[in-house]
């Protein structure tokens, strides 16, 4: 399993540098010409940040009622990716933004929760890190909370009609544009778990140098 | 017995602070300068911008509350008396209820101080509808307790707990100010629009809801120290 | 110390190059659509498109390279505490 993480970590790599052989060669859409292929990275950018939102809050509260470690590992590095792909999602989106829109950031319902969203995977890492004892149950609280955020993200769209796509534009892309977008949605689906793997594996390096110590001592 | 467990635990708050009032006092006067210093920001020439009483309202309730559990909860952990609550025979959630009522019981009575106050300094219409209002405000306090007691206790013991408890509560309850911002502009509007401000009320309760079911849950959990 | 000043300022200018780059032109005083503008004073896409594109290698290489050096620092704990158990233990 190991010796397949840098061979599968070059191929990502290879998929993303292609990448923009395929987005040049996808439709132009109408209205927003060149500036529209940001969604090819945007869109599966915001969906794995949801995902991984998700995989923090679920682990979490396996953590919590289990007291499993390995799912307290789990939900440290998809609180560490959610953070990562959330700041792709923020500032990605306003480069479209600029351009598309004619401003940087409108205060409208989905950007607004998910910046809420960020800052919530944010504090958690900063719990873990600062909290002193016991920040591990703080943060998986924390993190259980956020989770309900989520669905709201997604939905938000659809609810209040602004000038954010809605969440039809995907599931109804045409033929020339389907390629391209499934294309970058598999290498960042990849991408998220190549990186979560390695970030658990760091995790259970660092129980095991804890497990070290505690045997030294005794 | 839950619901007798978690009124003496407010009956025990509410004793304490009768006696001292100190955390009353010193919110109050907090709340007060928030609005001062709001009026800064939202004041041009004299007169108050557009809408900005609804805003720095619910601010200056989030602000004074945030420091108002802060200091709770410190009560607690300085007097030693968590431990003994945590020890006593009762169920973990009813002593959080218990909690979370004196944190509402605390920022309601400095809610009908600041009200009228927001509403004079900065011609603010917000009487018009007065039971709308009171509902609006009493569902946003609610909410706000919910997730602001859970967090100030789980932060209890950590040791950074005076920054961390904004960093880790401002993002969360932004759905509930955004609900109780608009919801007050809504009563403010000059045709009153009692519609938007029921939809906003609803959201609020529907968010309450989904906060007090994740602290009841979580709660238990969390606090096993 | 002269080093790391260096480097701070160096990395303040590189981070302020973007920002400069894509500074949105002067206000205006009514709403006109794009097309109708001149050519000239069409914001171009493709900076914005690059810049979009380069964030996202650079943000996953620079966590990818955290993940290495932290790992990094941990492997080399347990190594010097498997070395000193070795050394107690053969005495």
């Amino acid at each position: 399993m190991k010796k397949a993480f840098v061979p599968l970590l070059l191929l990502t790599a290879a998929m993303f540098a292609y990448a923009p052989v395929i987005i040049a060669h996808a439709d132009y859409e109408s209205t927003m010409g060149l500036v529209q292929k940001v969604m090819y990275f945007h869109a599966p950018s915001g969906m794995v940040m949801l995902i991984s939102a998700v995989v923090c809050g679920v682990a979490s509260a396996m953590y919590l009622w289990r007291k499993n470690p390995s799912a307290d590992r789990v939900a440290i590095a998809a609180a560490e990716l959610t953070a990562l792909f959330g700041l792709i999602v923020l500032v990605t989106g306003p480069l479209w933004a600029r351009k598309a829109w004619g401003v940087w950031w409108v205060w409208e319902a989905r950007l607004t929760m998910s910046f809420v969203g960020w800052l919530i995977a944010v504090g958690y890492l900063f719990v873990r890190k600062y909290g002193g004892p016991g920040s591990d149950k703080l943060g998986a609280a924390l993190a259980v909370f956020g989770t309900a955020n989520v669905p709201f993200i997604y939905v938000s769209v659809n609810i209040w009609r602004t000038m954010h796509p809605m969440t039809t534009v995907v599931p109804t892309l045409q033929a020339g544009m389907r390629g391209a977008f499934w294309f970058s949605a598999l290498t960042l689906f990849m991408l998220y778990g190549l990186l979560l793997t390695a970030r658990i594996h760091l995790e259970r390096q660092r129980a095991a140098l804890d497990e070290l110590y505690l045997a030294e001592e005794n | 017995m839950f619901l007798r467990t978690a009124l003496l635990v407010l009956r025990k708050d509410f004793a304490i602070e009768v006696k001292s009032r100190e955390i009353l006092y010193t919110t109050l006067l907090f709340a007060l300068s928030c609005v001062l210093v709001f009026s800064i920001a939202f004041v041009r020439e004299g007169e108050p911008l557009e809408d900005a009483a609804a805003g720095i309202l619910w601010i200056a309730i989030e602000f004074a509350g945030t420091l108002a559990l802060g200091r709770t909860f410190e009560r607690e952990r300085y007097g030693e008396t968590l431990r003994a609550l945590l020890l006593a025979p009762a169920s973990r959630a009813a002593i959080y209820i218990g909690k979370m009522l004196g944190i509402v019981l605390l920022l309601a009575v400095c809610e009908v101080v600041l009200v009228p106050l927001v509403a004079l300094l900065f011609r603010a219409e917000l009487f018009r509808a007065p039971l709308l209002l009171v509902v609006l405000l009493l569902a946003g306090t609610i909410g706000f307790a919910v997730v602001g007691s859970l967090f100030a206790a789980m932060l209890v013991r950590a040791r950074t707990r005076d920054v961390m408890l904004p960093i880790l509560l401002y993002p969360m309850t932004v759905p509930l100010m955004i609900a109780g911002v608009r919801g007050t502009v809504a009563l403010t509007h000059t045709p009153t629009d009692a519609a938007s401000a029921v939809m906003w009320i609803s959201l609020l309760t529907s968010m309450d809801v989904v906060f007090l079911v994740l602290a009841l849950w979580t709660f238990e959990a969390v606090m096993t120290e | 110390m002269i080093r790391r000043l260096l480097l701070s300022v160096s990395m303040l200018i590189v981070a302020a190059v973007p920002v400069w780059a894509l500074q949105p032109p002067a206000a205006q005083s009514e709403y006109v659509p794009v097309k109708d503008l001149p050519p000239v004073d069409q914001l171009p896409a493709a900076p914005l498109l690059v810049a979009a594109y380069s964030f996202i290698w650079l943000a996953a290489m620079f966590y990818l390279w955290t993940i290495w050096r932290r790992l990094g620092r941990v492997e080399t704990e347990m190594r010097a505490l498997e070395q000193r158990r070795q050394r107690s233990g053969s005495k």
